[in-house]
């Protein structure tokens, strides 16, 4: 039965399809899930096609595999490489250029505008990550402008997620898998007996608007509780969790622990984790001159607590070691961040553990932690 | 800018055991040219120019390892006439592909590949410039990144450090938004124990990192080479992924001695 009620609506595939061309008849660029080398990730999505309906991954520690699905299912995959934070917060850009003038300089202010962007496909961790990224570069002393212009016109399309990979742990962070907040509109998708549809629901003004432009039936009260079922059955079949239970405390009397050799035995300090973590924002600015010293520039780029560079100050790195930089990065993650910005800087997406090429695992180091405590103080410890 | 405006600084450019590679990264690095001719003046480059002026030099740019007893003698005077050396590529950095030998009797191979081996002098080692003299900066890859080689000039020029990371492949790979091969499609990929600079081309292409680059800084070989082997690479293969272009960098030599052994 066709209705005008538009916070919450039930949509069928070609719904779906007008959603992805009204969005871009209002001068969005879309961005949304597609499979791209092996893998499902955020790119510009022109049609419904573009999108990985049939395709998942699979996905363990330190290991990521395209997967067919039997059932079709558009949204039948959990988190990919790619996060919020590559458009928000972008991993180059340029700041500023400057032109040597008659003794002087001059400079010039050349950063494009950034495109009207809508996404689709959000999961609730990243909608959590991308609140998380809010509050540390706008809501802090300083606005980050860059990231500013970049969030402020988002439009997001979430989607509840049914298909936790083996990685995720959001249950345990309480960042999903149903997104509660921060979206413009919210589907959930249902693949049974036959139908296909997504409950839709608007979390904004500007959702519920776009909403009443789209062909939609009211949705039947049972399709609302195949929704919840399958949320609390996504819920319930998280394979990794974490005890998040005194986590800061067991950190920081934990600051000599031997586990912290075990794990610079391990990581690489590669940098992956960083780099794919959605809430990670930590950045390095360089500035370059030309030969003849007429033009120089200043790059920003993603940058790690994992490099030498990132703690380099007078006469050297502050954290030389491997086993330093893990600490540092962990103990951020999971407790000085709450400190800092009242929330732990982690939102179960599993990206690091999926994406660390040699497989390490926050969650089963963490627990390591709690099942040996070695309770050394901090106090006179080593630096190393 | 340098104390004397007046003053261009002498660049010399010395070839030890190498293909020229890295020498011809100067010449390739097209845009810039003109302003790098007109800064420095190219004192001794022999690939380029029959002009060669005498020492001493302000930088001195060594490519190529040390293979015969002449070249030792040759980078020892080399050093003396260069206030800055600065040893670009793998072959000056680390010894180069044919480093490779240093596992192997070269005798053995001079005996195969000549047919007169009496006329060969080689030393038993190919080994890297730092193992002779002090070198003030290294330029990595095989071959060098030309961009690269130009901010060291731009930086020297400026009095200013130049802008080379000594952090891993992966944050270039993760920049420009490429897959990670490694946990993708199981690739045995050096990336994460490698030094960026090349700006991740291979794994950009769907292939593993082969490490022209040399180590990063703080490289836990051991760690990945144990990873390649949990990825189904048997022994050979994973000696083989470390010893190519760097395989005497302690770091990588070391990982794969230990591997040997085992």
């Amino acid at each position: 039965m066709p209705t005008r009620s538009a916070s919450a609506a039930a949509l069928s595939v070609s719904a779906l399809a007008e959603l992805i061309s009204t969005l871009q008849a209002r001068g969005y660029q879309v961005i949304g899930p597609a499979v791209r080398d092996g893998t499902i990730v955020y790119s510009p999505i022109e049609r419904l096609e573009d999108l990985p309906a049939g395709f998942s991954m699979e996905q363990e520690a330190g290991a990521c595999r395209l997967v067919k699905r039997n059932d079709g299912a558009v949204f039948g995959y959990a988190a990919g490489p790619r996060s919020l934070k590559s458009f928000f917060h972008p991993a180059e850009i340029k700041l500023i250029s400057a032109e040597r003038d008659n003794g002087t300089f001059r400079i010039v202010s050349d950063a494009p505008s950034p495109p009207r962007t809508a996404f689709i496909g959000v999961r609730a961790c990243e909608i959590a990550a991308v609140r998380i990224q809010d509050r540390v570069l706008l809501e802090d002393r300083y606005k980050d402008t860059f990231y500013e212009t970049r969030r402020a016109h988002a439009f997001i399309v979430a989607v509840n997620c049914t298909a936790p990979a083996d990685t995720c742990f959001c249950a345990s962070t309480n960042t999903g898998p149903r997104a509660r907040e921060g979206f413009d509109i919210a589907l959930t998708e249902i693949v049974d007996d036959g139908r296909h549809v997504f409950l839709a629901e608007a979390g904004s003004a500007a959702g519920k608007e776009l909403l009443r432009e789209l062909p939609k039936a009211e949705p039947a009260a049972e399709l609302r509780k195949a929704a919840e079922k399958a949320l609390q059955d996504a819920a319930g079949s998280m394979k990794r969790r974490l005890d998040t239970d005194g986590l800061a405390q067991l950190l920081y009397d934990n600051f000599d622990h031997p586990h912290w050799d075990d794990l610079a035995s391990r990581c690489l300090c590669c940098a992956n984790c960083t780099l794919v973590c959605p809430t990670c924002f930590c950045v390095a600015v360089d500035e370059a001159s030309d030969v003849d010293g007429r033009s120089a520039e200043r790059w920003r780029r993603w940058d790690s607590c994992f490099t030498q560079s990132f703690s380099y100050i007078h006469g050297g790195s502050v954290r030389h070691s491997p086993k330093s930089r893990y600490r540092q990065w962990l103990t951020h993650k999971f407790a000085s961040w709450s400190d800092q910005f009242g929330t732990l800087g982690c939102v179960g997406c599993g990206r690091c553990i999926a994406w660390c090429p040699v497989g390490i695992d926050v969650t089963r180091e963490l627990a390591a932690f709690r099942t040996s405590p070695a309770a050394v103080n901090s106090q006179g410890g080593s630096h190393d | 800018m340098s104390s004397d405006a007046k003053h261009k600084p002498k660049i010399a450019v010395f070839k030890f055991a190498s293909c020229d590679g890295c020498q011809l990264s100067l010449l390739d690095a097209e845009e810039h040219l003109l302003a790098v001719a007109g800064a420095v003046d190219i004192a001794y480059f022999p690939e380029a120019s029959r002009r060669m002026l005498k020492g001493p030099y302000d930088i001195g740019l060594v490519e190529g390892s040390v293979t015969t007893h002449h070249d030792a003698q040759r980078i020892q005077q080399a050093r003396r006439q260069c206030r800055t050396l600065v040893t670009i590529g793998a072959c000056a950095t680390a010894g180069g592909i044919q480093a490779l030998r240093n596992w192997n009797d070269v005798n053995e191979f001079v005996s195969y590949v000549y047919s007169n081996p009496d006329y060969i002098q080689t030393l038993k080692q190919s080994t890297p410039i730092a193992e002779h003299v002090p070198v003030d900066f290294e330029l990595r890859g095989c071959p060098i990144n030309k961009y690269q080689l130009v901010e060291f000039i731009a930086a020297t020029l400026a009095g200013r450090k130049p802008n080379i990371p000594t952090y891993s492949v992966c944050l270039e790979c993760k920049r420009r938004a490429a897959i990670c091969v490694a946990v993708a499609r199981g690739l045995a990929c050096l990336g994460p124990v490698t030094q960026a600079g090349c700006g991740a081309i291979c794994p950009a292409y769907g292939r593993g990192c082969y490490g022209c680059f040399g180590p990063m800084e703080n490289p836990n070989a051991k760690a990945l080479a144990r990873r390649f082997a949990e990825l189904g690479n048997d022994r050979e293969q994973i000696l083989r992924a470390f010893r190519n272009f760097n395989a005497w960098s302690w770091q990588f030599r070391a990982a794969t001695e230990e591997r040997e052994q085992q």
